[in-house]
């Protein structure tokens, strides 16, 4: 017998008891309804230590101090307006050590959820594969309001199951020692978010 | 140590569900070990500290979600419906995830599952692999195995790292290096990290920033990554890891291979049930609103991360626990290790105590009933019944009953179970109790004058065993001089 | 209403007062009691220690004996939990008398519907909410707001109050290292109280926390709150 229809028919034995059919209560919330979902996602970011910016127009400056930017392939052009630096398209793509030594990736998301200040990128338009929003040091994300949602339920209707998923809540962290939280280890360590009108 | 379970089902010939091997025995009887826990001062110290601050963060993240109890009945109900599912269940990841370009290997057992994940490592030509923080991975001892093989395991979260380089064991489901605090820490970092900065320091800042420095390069040349899953979705077949550094991201995103060891009972039906879990599991475990990173992934997605995905399902004594009814739930848990965090005979006993990887009181249930109660049969004792765990618990798991319904199969020392039988044929009979009343009152009465001219108090402050495990610590109070019976029938 | 005293066998033998002190509650707020003398025990020190087949005759003989009762007071949480909680589900046709079984707190407060009981006892007290009182029955404020209308009474807060205090039944004697730490914490948590009386609702907890304030002589005494509810400052 395979170890598959082993471990299949010790389960099936398991269940011999017949426990019957079990109607999940889903009495949580589904829709938030605070007015001020936006203002709740900045609360959150910040106090898992992000940066949080307002309007496309903060791009410039933010990048102004950055020399070498990774960018997914087709991360709109006028996100990158008047930038003077070195930009590294993700086409053929990057190796690590490349993406190693470059200054910040710039991406956008898919969708954010106000409630616990989570930016979900899946692979769409404007965010890349997922190496290159991990290795960069700094990670410059743009979330547009219209993505922005307020709970988690709300969240998982707009993303496709079998994309690869990143979400991220603040910079890497740790809580590994005496569990109290210090912020950048291994994913970047700089997580900075520009909000811009839909 | 694989054998048949006892079979409750009645279906003879049916194959029996069977128990586990791996780390998950108590090597010594978790009051031995537990007294030598309590005995060190630096290792209280370090866990009255942790578990306080935890508990805190917990307790004020949860407070802030107004249907956390709605979330509660959900994730328990979700895993209910999952183990009475579960062949079924597995049968359709299986099905999703090798539709997506993921192999899927099935293990009856840690030895099995740790082979197959040798073979996968040597099969990809790697002589080193990365892993990511995995209790399922702890619990089949598979870094021994892929030592054994020739193949060096490198743990990548910083609790594990802490561990591995020390030599040592993990104590906690969440932050397997609790015991330690920053100076310990750091002190194993330059003994053991040979690119420890000469200066380091034992802020937790530096600490982090010195592992990350030493597992920089690891990372980016990796080409066998090892890790768990903390959920597999049925329909989907997508695999989710919750992290909060970033070495998961590593590990899960840059290696060309992928292997993934993950527990038959880790399976929810849907992506949508995602909804619950990752509300439930940050809140409960490291007290935040959510984790830094969750990575999910469905088989392989090309040009984009690994593109040799594989997934090895683990029984190892998980189709044992399904078998008891009561003890089912046990398969419910989340890992979350809140339970462990509200425990005071966890912040006093610390981790090791409880032998197996799985410590506090979901340890105290799985561990038994994973390898059989007559194996750990110490651990449905370790716990005073008082109940805060059950509280804590993001699933529900009513870990007090079962503490109790596997204290049922246990095997009782002979002097206990005497004296329990005779106190049981005394309590039987109303007669009986009453004569004992009279009996135990006039026995003790001289005794009890002769304590309360003495002391004041009718109190005994030192006696033989096995009563001197009373009154080591505590003095004992003696039968009043008038039961309450015989002031009620003198009224 | 017919009300039956449930006077628990560790309190019929070492804390007759707390039975008395029931007792004297209920007449003096206008109820009759009755103390059937067939019952024994609840059977929970040997259901929780794994002894559920040698418990099944105690709870057959408190049904036989407490069935015909409206309302049944035990003044101890842990073995109103026990009946309450694992009553129905070792024997079913229990489940009717364990629904009938109060902690004295949930008598008073739930169905006699008083918090005062006209009491008097000028000492500083603070309460320690028992493990299973505070997280089987949710006995929440009640016993503390019965106290709060104890006339004299000072009444100090106990830090860690909902931390158990290391009893367990057996698991103090089965895992004496970490029940003693339990208990040194609990007891030091008392102490910086300043409370002269600790009380609470489990006479088994009390002993176990009374027997470590007693050995390192702390002249807090440890106290049912019953017996407090009772006093009427001229016999205290």
């Amino acid at each position: 017998m395979t170890a598959r229809d082993e471990i299949l028919a010790r389960l099936r034995t398991a269940l011999a008891d017949g426990p019957p059919p079990v109607e999940v209560p889903r009495r949580y919330r589904r829709v938030d309804d605070r007015p001020d979902l936006v203002e709740v996602l900045i609360d959150r970011l910040v106090d898992y230590r992000a940066v949080v910016h307002r309007g496309i127009g903060a791009l410039t400056g933010l990048l102004a101090e950055v020399d070498r930017l990774a960018v997914p392939t087709d991360l709109p052009a006028d996100w990158l307006a008047g930038y003077a630096g070195q930009v590294r398209r993700d086409a053929p793509p990057l190796s690590p050590a490349e993406l190693d030594v470059v200054d910040a990736v710039l991406t956008g998301c898919a969708v954010a959820v106000a409630d616990t200040g989570t930016i979900i990128l899946d692979a769409g338009p404007t965010q890349g594969r997922r190496a290159l929003s991990l290795v960069p040091d700094r990670h410059i994300c743009v979330v547009r309001t219209d993505q922005v949602v307020g709970l988690l339920p709300e969240a998982l209707t707009r993303l496709d199951p079998r994309a690869p998923q990143t979400w991220i809540s603040g910079p890497s962290a740790t809580s590994d020692i005496e569990l109290n939280r210090v912020e950048g280890v291994h994913g970047p360590r700089r997580l900075e978010v520009v909000l811009v009108e839909a | 140590m694989n054998r048949p379970a006892v079979d409750r089902s009645g279906t003879g010939g049916a194959v029996a569900p069977a128990t586990g091997g791996g780390r998950i025995r108590t090597p010594l009887p978790f009051p031995t070990m537990a007294a030598r826990a309590v005995a060190d001062t630096q290792l209280r110290a370090n866990l009255h500290r942790a578990t306080r601050t935890i508990r805190a963060k917990r307790a004020r993240v949860v407070d802030e979600v107004p249907d956390w109890q709605a979330l509660r009945d959900a994730g328990a109900a979700i895993k209910a419906d999952v183990q009475r599912r579960l062949p079924e269940l597995l049968e359709q990841f299986e099905a999703s995830a090798t539709a997506a370009g993921a192999t899927v290997h099935w293990a009856r057992d840690a030895a099995e599952a740790c082979r197959i994940v040798v073979e996968l490592t040597r099969a990809a030509g790697a002589e080193e692999v990365v892993k990511v923080k995995s209790m399922a991975t702890q619990e089949i001892e598979l870094n021994e195995a892929l030592e054994a093989a020739g193949i060096a395991a490198y743990e990548t979260d910083l609790a594990e790292l802490i561990v591995q380089l020390g030599e040592d064991t993990p104590s906690h489901i969440l932050v397997p290096a609790i015991h330690y605090n920053r100076a310990q820490i750091r002190e194993i970092f330059q003994r053991r990290m040979p690119d420890a900065p000469a200066d380091l320091g034992d802020e937790p800042s530096a600490l982090a920033e010195a592992a990350r420095a030493h597992l920089r390069r690891r990372f980016l040349s990796a080409r066998v990554a090892v890790s768990g899953a903390n959920f597999a979705i049925a329909d989907t077949g997508t695999l989710v890891v919750v992290e909060s550094e970033g070495n998961g991201r590593m590990c899960l995103t840059l290696p060309e291979t992928l292997i993934s060891v993950v527990g038959v009972e880790k399976l929810l039906p849907t992506f949508t049930d995602l909804e619950v879990f990752l509300q439930l599991l940050p809140r409960s475990s490291t007290g935040e609103r959510m984790n830094p990173y969750t990575s999910m992934w469905t088989g392989v997605t090309p040009d984009d991360g690994p593109q040799d995905v594989h997934v090895v399902l683990v029984d190892n004594g998980r189709s044992a626990v399904l078998a008891d009814p009561v003890g089912r739930p046990a398969l419910s848990c989340i890992r979350c290790s809140a339970c462990l965090n509200v425990c005071p005979v966890y912040e006093r006993a610390g981790g090791h105590a409880y032998g197996s990887v799985y410590p506090g009181p979901i340890g105290a249930i799985l561990s038994p009933q994973l390898t059989g109660v007559a194996d750990n049969a110490s651990l449905p004792y370790a716990s005073t019944l008082c109940g805060a765990c059950y509280d804590a618990c993001p699933v529900k798991i009513n870990i007090p009953e079962i503490l109790v319904h596997l204290r049922q199969q246990a095997p009782h020392p002979v002097a206990e179970k005497a004296t329990m039988r005779v106190l049981a044929w005394v309590m039987r009979s109303p007669r009986r109790w009453a004569a004992v009343l009279r009996l135990a009152r006039v026995g003790a009465g001289p005794l009890g004058a002769y304590r309360e001219r003495r002391s004041g108090a009718r109190t005994l402050r030192r006696l033989p065993w096995p009563a001197s495990a009373w009154t080591r610590s505590r003095d004992l109070p003696l039968p009043a001089p008038q039961t309450f019976r015989e002031w009620w029938e003198k009224q | 209403m017919r009300i039956a005293l449930f006077i628990t066998c560790v309190n019929d033998i070492a804390y007759p007062a707390t039975g008395i002190a029931v007792t004297r509650i209920l007449r003096r707020l206008g109820h009759t009691v009755d103390f059937p003398t067939g019952q024994t025990c609840c059977g929970q020190l040997h259901a929780n220690t794994g002894y559920r087949t040698e418990a099944m005759p105690m709870v057959h003989n408190y049904v036989d004996v407490f069935d015909t009762y409206d309302a049944i007071v035990a003044p101890s949480g842990s073995c109103t939990a026990m009946i309450r909680d694992q009553y129905p589900r070792l024997h079913p046709p229990a489940a009717s008398v364990a629904a009938r079984t109060y902690e004295l707190s949930e008598l008073l407060v739930d169905v006699l519907g008083v918090t005062d009981v006209g009491a008097e006892f000028a000492e500083t007290v603070t309460y320690h909410p028992t493990c299973h009182g505070l997280r089987m029955l949710r006995l929440g404020d009640r016993p503390l707001n019965l106290l709060r209308q104890v006339r004299g009474i000072r009444l100090v807060e106990l830090g860690d109050a909902e931390e158990c205090c290391g009893f367990g039944g057996t698991f103090a004697l089965k895992n004496p290292a970490v029940s003693g730490a339990m208990l040194a914490d609990k007891c030091a948590r008392v102490r910086e109280t300043g409370a002269r009386v600790l009380a609470a609702a489990d006479n088994s907890c009390l002993a176990h926390v009374g027997g470590g304030l007693d050995r390192h002589r702390s002249g807090v005494r440890a106290m049912h709150y019953a017996e407090i509810l009772a006093a009427t400052g001229a016999t205290s």
